[in-house]
């Protein structure tokens, strides 16, 4: 990584020493971000889905969209893909036969496509006028339609393809999941976690999460265990847990909560990987599959974000502008030698 | 008027209503209706624009083809202020006004793609723009440069009108506006490339290279010496003028040079990189990577000696084939090696080909109307 980095630094003074013929530049390589501790984010455990989209239709209603068609007959919404109007899809991975559940050859399997929530997102550094920005407590990635230009480079720059644009609308906006933080005021959190019958999304801090996925990822294929609905409680606020209808809840934590909803089930056979707990950096949105996950559709992304390294070659060599004034002053004092006072008398010797 | 030395700039004068402008009209007016549309509909309306091609002809051709084609005013200037060669002066105005035009054009190809563009203030509000934005530091800069050659051009204009007290005053501090003028675009057609590092592993890595900042700047410096000699070639044939080989021979070496100084760099990056391979498989990449080699490494061949630099249809030749190289970059590097997943296709739809062929029919009427009334073209011999 280090080394990387300072590849990265060498190139970039070379490449600074070349392109201005100045001497000196202030490298200024900056590392990828961690999630903040508190993150926010969601679990999602392809071996729970049942593919039943309740999330897909629950996004659908939280966010206020519209229903997108693909059939001939426009009565049932049914988007192909995310889109400017659909943040949450259950994707579907089909093989052979298609015998076995989770299975990579004769079976099937699903995955949920939806804002991953990164660590170092690149929408956040692509977008030139602060629309997307990331919570510095929670780490939700927001959108802010009153500032964006529309310049669509978040969509270009998300390497999960999740930032859409609405190009059917002539005030067409950007649209993405932001874990229906317009809901958590009212103690509501994602829509697709509080309606997923099985628990297959799950929302929680982003740390509980990764523990919760290690710890299926370590039992044994075929047992028994217990798996928990909605919203993931950690052992510490179970402790102060208030009355049973959830309300004590509400008042310690801010989560309108069920009744906690364990039930018990049996352990899928995993691929041995959390998905996005080091994918650019790490995301806040975890995901467990029983198939190799670039086949169903995630990328196979590097450690680190391309944030870093685009931000890194823009300070690099405009950090302070140090470096763009320093040239103009070499330029200025050659140009004012170099410029006649007539200039249109032109064709000096 | 002063002394008839013959680089003196004087206005070409004929007439203004010609085919060539009669074409161009027509063509902007149907411009206009489609940029009509566009704005009452939508951008869904007359594009092919999709979430997997959200860049697509009028960002890619347009901006950036489109801004380091106009890059003759700063690589003619570069030439003659900064490197202090005075002989290349009569080339400055006509380069310095196809520059000005295209990169307002390029401007306000911008809006047209935004899909915003009501919110467009924010880029300049200080509570909303984000330094770590490479498309903030782009947007910014070519704002500044245009306002910077308008500066630079407007002699043109007060010695028609007769301003001669403002253009002295203009003159005082003229080296820093050239200064400005020539430190802009190494910034911003730098930052032009520099735009796809944020994309990560959705280019092709034989394009995306922490050197892709250099890479653009090259491609620009050398796309601007090219288009002068294709402009120079056209002018002269258009307005029955005699070329300038005398100067255009010289410049062309210039080139060359920096053509091999690209070259290096760019197999350089690639070998070091260790994606070469990446460039014989048998995929459009790797046969567009080559494609666009070509059209830097053909010149060589084709005005690599003194005596073939003299040839003005060699000149011209060479000249598109660097401005096709480094177009070739630029489309390679966000259009055709970028890959953001499987289920996305995008080619222009025709109304987007007819905006982006009214934008250059418009920077042609200007540049008309322009020569033919306003002191740009060096007087004849």
């Amino acid at each position: 990584m280090s080394s990387r980095r300072d590849f990265l630094k060498g190139c970039l003074a070379g490449g600074t020493a070349l392109t201005v013929g100045a001497g000196s530049a202030p490298v200024q390589a900056r590392d990828t971000y961690t999630r903040p501790p508190e993150a926010m984010g969601l679990l999602y455990d392809a071996t729970l889905c049942i593919g039943c989209k309740a999330c897909m239709a629950a996004c659908k209603q939280a966010n206020n969209n519209p229903a997108e068609f693909s059939t001939s007959d426009q009565l049932w919404d049914t988007p192909l893909d995310t889109s400017g109007h659909s943040f949450n899809i259950i994707k579907m991975y089909r093989n052979g036969t298609m015998e076995t559940k989770d299975a990579e050859i004769n079976g099937y399997a699903f995955m949920k496509t939806s804002c991953m929530h990164c660590a170092d997102p690149s929408c956040v550094s692509a977008c030139p006028v602060s629309a997307m920005t990331k919570d510095p407590v929670n780490g939700i990635v927001a959108y802010n339609p009153d500032k964006c230009i529309g310049c669509r480079y978040c969509v270009a720059a998300c390497p999960f393809g999740i930032p859409k644009y609405q190009y059917d609308d002539p005030l067409g906006r950007i649209g993405k999941c932001e874990l229906c933080r317009h809901r958590h005021k009212d103690g509501h959190y994602s829509a697709c976690a509080e309606v997923c019958p099985t628990g297959a999304t799950l929302f929680g801090r982003t740390e509980d999460l990764l523990a919760e996925a290690k710890r299926r990822l370590a039992l044994k294929p075929g047992t028994v265990t217990s798996y928990p609905r909605g919203r993931l409680r950690p052992a510490t606020e179970k402790m102060l847990q208030g009355q049973a209808d959830g309300k004590g809840e509400k008042r310690r934590h801010g989560w309108r909560d069920e009744p906690d909803q364990i039930y018990e089930g049996t352990v899928g056979k995993y691929v041995q990987h959390v998905y996005g707990e080091k994918e650019y950096g790490g995301t806040q949105v975890l995901k467990l599959s029983g198939v190799t996950f670039e086949k169903v559709g995630m990328p196979n992304l590097p450690p680190y974000s391309s944030a870093a390294t685009s931000e890194t070659i823009q300070h690099t060599l405009y950090g302070g502008l140090l470096m763009p004034i320093a040239v103009l002053g070499a330029l200025s004092w050659v140009a004012k030698r170099n410029v006649k006072p007539d200039d249109d008398s032109g064709g000096e010797s | 008027m002063s002394a008839q030395n013959h680089s003196v700039p004087v206005p070409v004068g004929g007439p203004l209503l010609n085919k060539t402008t009669f074409i161009a009209g027509a063509l902007i007016v149907l411009m206009a209706a489609i940029l009509l549309y566009r704005f009452i509909f939508g951008l869904g309306s007359v594009t092919n624009l999709n979430d997997g091609y959200p860049w697509g002809l009028w960002i890619v051709v347009d901006v950036m083809i489109g801004s380091a084609l106009a890059c003759g005013g700063f690589s003619v200037a570069m030439l003659v202020y900064i490197f202090n060669k005075g002989e290349y002066h009569p080339l400055v105005r006509p380069a310095l006004l196809a520059s000005l035009l295209g990169y307002t054009l390029a401007g306000a190809g911008v809006i047209f793609d935004l899909g915003r563009w009501w919110n467009i203030w924010n880029m300049f509000w200080p509570g909303s723009v984000n330094p770590n934005s490479v498309m903030f530091e782009v947007a910014v800069c070519i704002t500044a440069y245009i306002v910077v050659m308008w500066i630079e051009f407007s002699p043109v204009f007060l010695e028609k009108l007769g301003l001669r007290d403002m253009k002295r005053k203009l003159n005082k501090f003229l080296f820093l506006i050239i200064a400005l003028g020539t430190l802009l675009p190494m910034m911003h057609q730098s930052s032009l490339g520099t735009l796809m590092v944020v994309m990560g592993s959705q280019v092709h890595p034989l394009w995306q290279t922490p050197f892709v900042p250099l890479l653009f700047l090259l491609t620009a410096i050398i796309m601007g010496y090219a288009v002068v000699l294709f402009e120079s070639c056209v002018a002269s044939s258009a307005y029955r003028r005699s070329i300038e080989v005398h100067l255009l021979n010289p410049m062309a070496r210039i080139m060359l040079g920096i053509v091999a100084a690209y070259i290096a760099v760019r197999l350089g990056d690639v070998i070091f990189r260790g994606v070469i391979g990446r460039s014989f498989h048998l995929s459009l990449e790797g046969l567009m990577f080559w494609l666009e080699m070509a059209c830097f490494v053909a010149p060589f061949l084709i005005i690599g000696t003194e005596a073939q630099r003299r040839n003005p249809a060699r000149l011209f030749v060479a000249g598109i084939l660097l401005v096709l190289g480094g177009s070739l970059l630029r489309l390679n590097g966000f259009l055709i090696g970028y890959d953001t997943g499987p289920g996305f296709r995008y080619f222009p739809a025709l109304p987007e080909i007819l905006v982006t062929m009214g934008m250059f029919a418009t920077e042609v009427l200007i540049y008309v109307v322009i020569t033919r009334r306003f002191p740009v073209l060096p007087r004849e011999a």
